[in-house]
């Protein structure tokens, strides 16, 4: 018996942004749900970060340390150790300049910025310190010390887009319009920062996901929702999505915990814990990953290489 | 389901007759469009009427149980595409697999140790996979005999050979396992052996379409109680197939209108679990997978009780006192609400500030801390409750507890009912690590 193939008939999909000027890197795009290439596009496989700090950070547990032996003091060769591990994007994160560790200026953020820049030929994503208004000061002079390098950069949040905004205007960059995990709030910031007139395809949302078993049913179904309106034609729902999975993920109990025979292997299970968080929120319609062990980004890249075969019927 | 009340009135006998405690036949009607009456209450129902309206109000897919006591597994039963429609219902049953050529007993025992505990519920697999990878019915019977001993999990029988399967079940039959299964090759004597044990019958076709050919021969000879499996393995197929099922059952194709059952081959165990990743969240209403490891085990069970979660009920956590790190007579004692969410928010970012400090979760029937606060669950007189009833006094040697900054409007009244010291914390709780160096100690 043939069974008739059920292909829903979307009317939109989801928006193209590119990252980068030589080595571009494009996401987005989809016109079906995530990886159902039997009933619409899916041109290109979600996109894979891996983070460099501007500061040795202390808190990462011993396993995700450990690859980065050496360079975790030097933002570029930390970055060019990342873009030997395969990955796509550099995530440079300004974490020094938080004033909780060493308030560094905005010119020095600049400084680190563009000497990693110089050094990988990679699209760079610049994320901020994690306080708004620090986030304020350092980017823009961040974004300017890399006109036309065509940067992701944020997070920008309700209180601070318009600064950011601004800097990616004049200066060619994309944007991470980032809210709290609720589909009206990303939709009216992506509203509000649009008409600044930052065009819809420089702009990422950024629901602010949890890491498995610490609230990702939430985003999960936030991301869901977000792509079925991208599919129907919401054109401020129809940006694709920025996951930072990294910094949740490694803050979990279970990557984090050194003494627990009963689950297993630390370093396999904490690895398992940032490639799981990142494979369900790709099914449900994440496009970029930012991730913080080289491990997790080849396990990913081969799950989602077999993800982006055909599956037509 | 899906019927009206006058789609149902016009199949029903017209008299009025009041035999099933309703005063009309439309009554009636309209009682069972709702869900509030069964069928079975009506003595002069026609056969066919009764056939039409069964197959019209039965769930898209059919729900089944698997084993029996504690350990008994619910699969199916399911009504959406997408959890934030309703619900997924039942959870994903996890089965470890364990070939008769290897130490069944050995790998039970690992198997039988995969419980692990979260925020005070235990989660856990729930089967025990027997292969017959040895072709030999004797052997085969031997391992499922060794794990349906040793093991309280029910059981799957993987064998397409009914001489294998009849001898396997029995042993095993009492457990009410899976025997799976039938293919186009093999489906009448494993529909016969079934049927007599009164076990699911898992059916396995090549692609979607012999799967619903063999589901259809099978459903003429008078069995319902399925599990489906396109037979694809491939994690891009398998995805791809997930979803076609499940759409079509819920556009009422009869065929797939059972749970289905995935398997994972891969030999790379990290790509094993992310395919298992993915048929969890896409609609499998059981995963067979190769490995006991906790490792791999603990990320599944994890994914599955976030994906099942119901969206329209929080998870809350335990309410009482939950230390981090090894809080002493000095550590400070934060207060937020028993929703998950809340809860782990502060946590993790208590730990992310390496502090070592407790945190009381009030019991808000785990909604969040300005949501409780707007819904009068979040009230200095629980707080001051919680506090009383953990003696937190006698813990710590000052009086001085960490509200949420969302909420500082109940500092004054807390202060006078608890007579504990109220210093009102950041508004969002990644605000800690710093609100501790500069307020905490200073």
């Amino acid at each position: 018996m043939a069974v008739n193939i059920v292909k829903e008939k979307w009317t939109s999909k989801v928006g193209e942004v590119v990252l980068g000027t030589e080595n571009t890197v494009t996401m987005g795009g989809e016109s079906t749900l995530p990886f159902l290439h039997f009933e619409g596009a899916i041109p290109h496989r979600p996109v894979m970060a891996l983070e460099v700090w501007d500061m040795e950070p202390a808190e990462w547990p011993e396993p995700v340390k450990e690859p980065f032996a050496g360079v975790m003091s030097d933002p570029v060769a930390w970055a060019k150790k990342n873009v030997e591990y395969g990955a796509d994007i550099i995530a440079l994160r300004l974490q020094s300049a938080n004033p909780d560790f060493e308030d560094t200026t905005p010119e020095k953020c600049a400084e680190t910025a563009k000497a990693v820049a110089e050094a990988v030929n990679v699209p760079l994503i610049i994320l901020g310190c994690g306080a708004e208004e620090k986030d304020a000061e350092i980017l823009p002079v961040v974004g300017e010390a890399l006109s036309g390098k065509n940067c992701l950069i944020g997070p920008a949040t309700e209180n601070n887009y318009k600064t950011l905004t601004a800097t990616c205007l004049v200066h060619g960059h994309s944007i991470i319009a980032s809210s709290p995990l609720d589909i009206n709030l990303a939709k009216q910031l992506n509203i509000l920062i649009t008409e600044m007139n930052l065009p819809a395809d420089k702009i990422v949302i950024d629901p602010l996901v949890g890491a498995l078993g610490y609230g990702i049913e939430y985003c999960y179904s936030i991301m869901e929702r977000s792509r079925l309106g991208a599919l129907m034609g919401d054109k401020m729902l129809s940006m694709p999505i920025f996951c930072n999975v990294g910094q949740e993920a490694w803050k979990a109990k279970e990557a984090k915990a050194e003494d627990m025979p009963e689950w297993g292997e630390q370093k396999k299970r904490a690895v398992l814990w940032e490639v799981i968080t990142s494979s369900a929120m790709a099914q449900s319609g994440g496009s970029l990953f930012i991730l913080r062990h080289p491990e997790s980004v080849k396990q990913l890249k081969v799950h989602f290489d077999k993800l982006m075969q055909s599956n037509e019927y | 389901m899906g019927l009206t009340g006058l789609a149902i009135f016009k199949q029903l006998p017209k008299t009025n007759c009041k035999e099933c405690g309703h005063p009309t036949c439309l009554a009636f009607a309209m009682a069972l469009a709702s869900g509030k009456a069964s069928l079975d209450s009506c003595p002069h129902v026609s056969d066919e009427a009764k056939e039409a309206l069964d197959s019209a109000s039965a769930p898209p897919i059919a729900s089944l149980k698997i084993g029996t006591g504690d350990n008994e597994l619910t699969v199916g039963g399911e009504t959406v595409l997408f959890r934030h429609e309703k619900r997924f219902e039942n959870m994903t049953g996890i089965a470890i697999c364990v070939s008769d050529n290897e130490d069944v007993a050995a790998k039970v025992d690992d198997i039988n140790k995969l419980f692990f505990d979260r925020v005070g519920q235990t989660h856990n697999v729930n089967l025990v996979a027997v292969k017959n990878d040895s072709a030999d019915a004797g052997k085969f019977a031997e391992a499922v005999k060794a794990a349906h001993d040793k093991s309280n999990f029910p059981l799957i029988l993987i064998t397409e050979d009914p001489a294998a399967a009849e001898k396997a079940l029995e042993v095993c039959a009492s457990g009410k396992p899976l025997l799976y299964g039938a293919t186009s090759d093999n489906y009448e004597a494993m529909t016969e052996l079934a049927k007599k044990n009164e076990v699911v019958l898992g059916v396995r076709g090549n692609d979607l379409n012999s799967l619903a050919d063999l589901v259809e021969k099978i459903q003429e000879l008078g069995y319902k109680q399925l599990v489906i499996d396109s037979g694809s393995r491939e994690v891009n197929k398998v995805l791809a197939d997930q979803t076609q099922m499940r759409r079509q059952a819920l556009r009422k194709f009869r065929p797939f209108g059972y749970p289905t059952l995935t398997v994972v081959e891969n030999d790379d165990p990290i790509q094993a679990v992310a395919d298992a990743s993915v048929y969890i969240s896409k609609y499998s209403g059981i995963v067979v997978y190769p490995s006991a490891d906790p490792a791999e085990i603990l990320p599944l069970v994890t994914l599955r009780l976030n994906i099942y979660t119901d969206p329209q009920k929080p998870i809350a956590v335990e309410s009482k006192v939950h230390e981090v790190g090894t809080p002493d007579e000095n550590s400070p004692v934060f207060i937020t609400t028993n929703f998950s969410l809340s809860y782990f928010c502060v946590e993790g970012d208590v730990e992310a500030g390496r502090i070592s400090g407790y945190i009381l979760p009030v019991d808000t029937d785990g909604i969040s801390v300005l949501t409780g606060w707007a819904a009068g669950k979040f009230t200095p007189e629980k707080i001051t409750d919680m506090l009383k009833e953990t003696g937190m006094a006698d813990k710590v040697n000052h009086n001085t507890i960490i509200i949420p900054g969302g909420v500082a409007v109940l500092s004054g009244k807390l202060e006078e009912l608890s007579g504990w010291k109220v210093m009102v914390g950041p508004r969002e709780s990644t605000g800690i690590p710093s609100f501790m160096k500069q307020r905490w100690n200073a």
